[in-house]
């Protein structure tokens, strides 16, 4: 019985070195398939460029966009909201927030690779530049989501403040600019940045219509090696390491904003 | 066109809804350089509403409302221009919690009145040390405590040389241990000759300070005098019963 309890282990301990050398080895040459022939490892630089720049300006665009939508459904709640529309600009307004809500509206309510298949497949279907595609895509689909954290950012401005300004003699223009948007700008960052670091894991969408972003690469180079561990193990890490620097950035900044008052 | 130049703000058959509900049902009224005319009256009477509705934060639904000569009720008028000469304070405080105090207090001047920053600045500290604040110059509205916030409030407005102060219940967000240190400054302004229109429920204020007092009863005034008779010898019997609440 004590023999017999002492020999187990290390049997199994025979093995198992015979079984992990093997498995290291295995894993070292599927490594080697993965990264080293043929120089693959270029395939995910390529890749992980590629995911940062369409990331970077899908979120310039979504910026931009989300902004100006905000800025019309704002200023059409504060003006027009619970009152007839009097002046030609009035109606133009009252025009503009409805295109914005519908934009909105359909943005939200379909699924981005459908966008993206609609803007690669049939928009861009004439050209050849996939990362613009990409880049409209992601941005517009973005602009949407950042839309409704800037106006819900807006309206979390207590009303003193948009009344103190008035008061002073700013016109509504300047108010948002000085007062308002500084201080919405502050309490929506936590939820922009969490936006952003959706739209970043959301470009792996442009791998579906065959955009050689970091998705897709890694797939290219699963199909090449027939090895899915390492591949699939790189880009995993490859955008794990982006979203934790972008938070890690967000939070500097977070804590420099709240730094600059009391 | 007001024929007297002393008239600063006259009011004519001001009316104002929100809805179906009637607030302000024909308010005339006028305030003539110098006066500081006091509103007084029940919770919900009007009392802001007609206030706001001199600097047009709300928009009359009737009557016009003419200062220094001009019918600033006319939608072609640039309402921001006239609102630089009507400094406005409120309840609570509204502070910008971004900006520091003399930033708060220099934002104005430099960006509307194009005055240079030196100047700005150089004028914004006098009126800090005016209400013995110069040492929170730099500090932001949030390190404040409510009666130094309320008193930067009332600089803040006067940097931008207004012609006439509009005061909504100034004191009513204060801590009792702090209403006198914000009425003293809204006194000392009095005495120099300041045009003011105050809506308080600060009854000694009204008695001292005031030129002209009136009760705002349902949207109208319903009784106008100066403060001796307006206190010593009330007409009005919704008056009577309301001064016999609070006095
Ligand atoms: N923006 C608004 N929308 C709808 N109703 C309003 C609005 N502002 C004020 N009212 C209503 O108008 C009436 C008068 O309000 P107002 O604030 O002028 O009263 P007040 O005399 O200043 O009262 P208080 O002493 O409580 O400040 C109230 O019934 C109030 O509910
Ligand atoms: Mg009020």
């Amino acid at each position: 019985m004590l023999m017999l309890q002492n020999a187990a282990p290390q049997l199994a301990e025979a093995a198992e070195q015979g079984g992990i050398q093997k498995f290291f080895a295995d894993l070292s040459q599927s490594f080697e398939k993965t990264f080293i022939t043929d120089e693959r490892w270029k395939f995910f630089l390529d890749g992980t460029l590629a995911t940062l720049r369409i990331a970077f300006f899908a979120a310039l665009l979504g910026i931009l966009l989300g902004f100006l939508l905000a800025a019309v459904r704002s200023t059409h709640d504060m003006r027009l909201l619970g009152r007839k529309s009097r002046t030609f600009s009035d109606v133009i307004l009252k025009i503009l927030n409805t295109l914005c809500n519908l934009y909105i509206t359909v943005i939200r309510g379909t699924p981005a690779v459908i966008q993206v298949m609609i803007m690669y497949f049939i928009i861009f279907a004439n050209s050849r530049n996939k990362e613009v595609a990409a880049v409209l895509s992601f941005g517009i689909n973005s602009g949407a989501y950042v839309a409704e954290i800037v106006r819900s950012g807006i309206m979390s401005i207590d009303k003193g403040q948009f009344e103190a300004s008035r008061s002073l003699g700013f016109d509504y223009k300047s108010t948002m600019f000085h007062i308002i948007l500084p201080q919405a700008f502050k309490n929506i960052l936590p939820a922009l940045g969490n936006e952003f670091i959706v739209l970043i894991k959301e470009t792996s969408v442009a791998a579906y219509v065959g955009i050689s972003e970091l998705t897709y690469v890694g797939n290219l180079v699963r199909s090449r090696t027939y090895e899915a561990f390492f591949p699939l193990i790189a880009d995993a890490l490859i955008y794990l390491a982006i979203v934790l620097i972008l938070s890690f950035l967000l939070k500097k900044l977070e804590r420099r904003l709240r730094n600059s008052d009391h | 066109m007001t024929t007297d130049s002393n008239i600063l703000i006259k009011v004519d058959g001001l009316r104002k809804s929100f809805g179906d509900l009637h607030v302000l049902k024909g308010i005339d009224a006028e305030i003539k350089k110098g006066d500081v005319m006091v509103v007084v009256g029940a919770s919900g009477s009007g009392k802001s509403t007609f206030l706001r509705c001199l600097n047009l934060l709300e928009e009359p639904t009737g009557g016009t409302i003419t200062f220094e000569g001009v019918d600033i009720t006319d939608p072609s008028v640039n309402i921001n221009k006239h609102r630089q000469k009507m400094g406005m304070v409120f309840q609570q405080f509204n502070l910008f919690p971004h900006k520091t105090v003399l930033k708060n207090m220099t934002l104005g001047p430099i960006k509307l009145l194009k005055q240079s920053k030196k100047e700005a600045e150089a004028n914004a500290m006098e009126l800090l040390a005016r209400v013995g604040l110069a040492d929170k110059a730099h500090a932001y509205p949030g390190q404040l405590s409510g009666g130094q916030k309320q008193r930067v409030a009332i600089v803040r407005a006067l940097a931008m040389n207004p012609d006439v102060m509009l005061f909504d219940e100034p004191t009513s967000a204060l801590d009792p241990e702090m209403v006198g240190e914000v009425l003293e400054v809204m006194k000392k302004l009095a005495k120099e000759g300041m045009t003011m229109v105050v809506v308080t429920h600060e009854m000694g204020f009204a008695r001292e300070v005031g030129t002209q007092v009136v009760f705002v009863d349902e949207g109208v005034i319903v009784e106008q005098n100066a403060p001796e008779e307006f206190f010593g010898n009330p007409q009005n019997p919704r008056l009577k019963d309301f001064l016999s609440k609070v006095l």
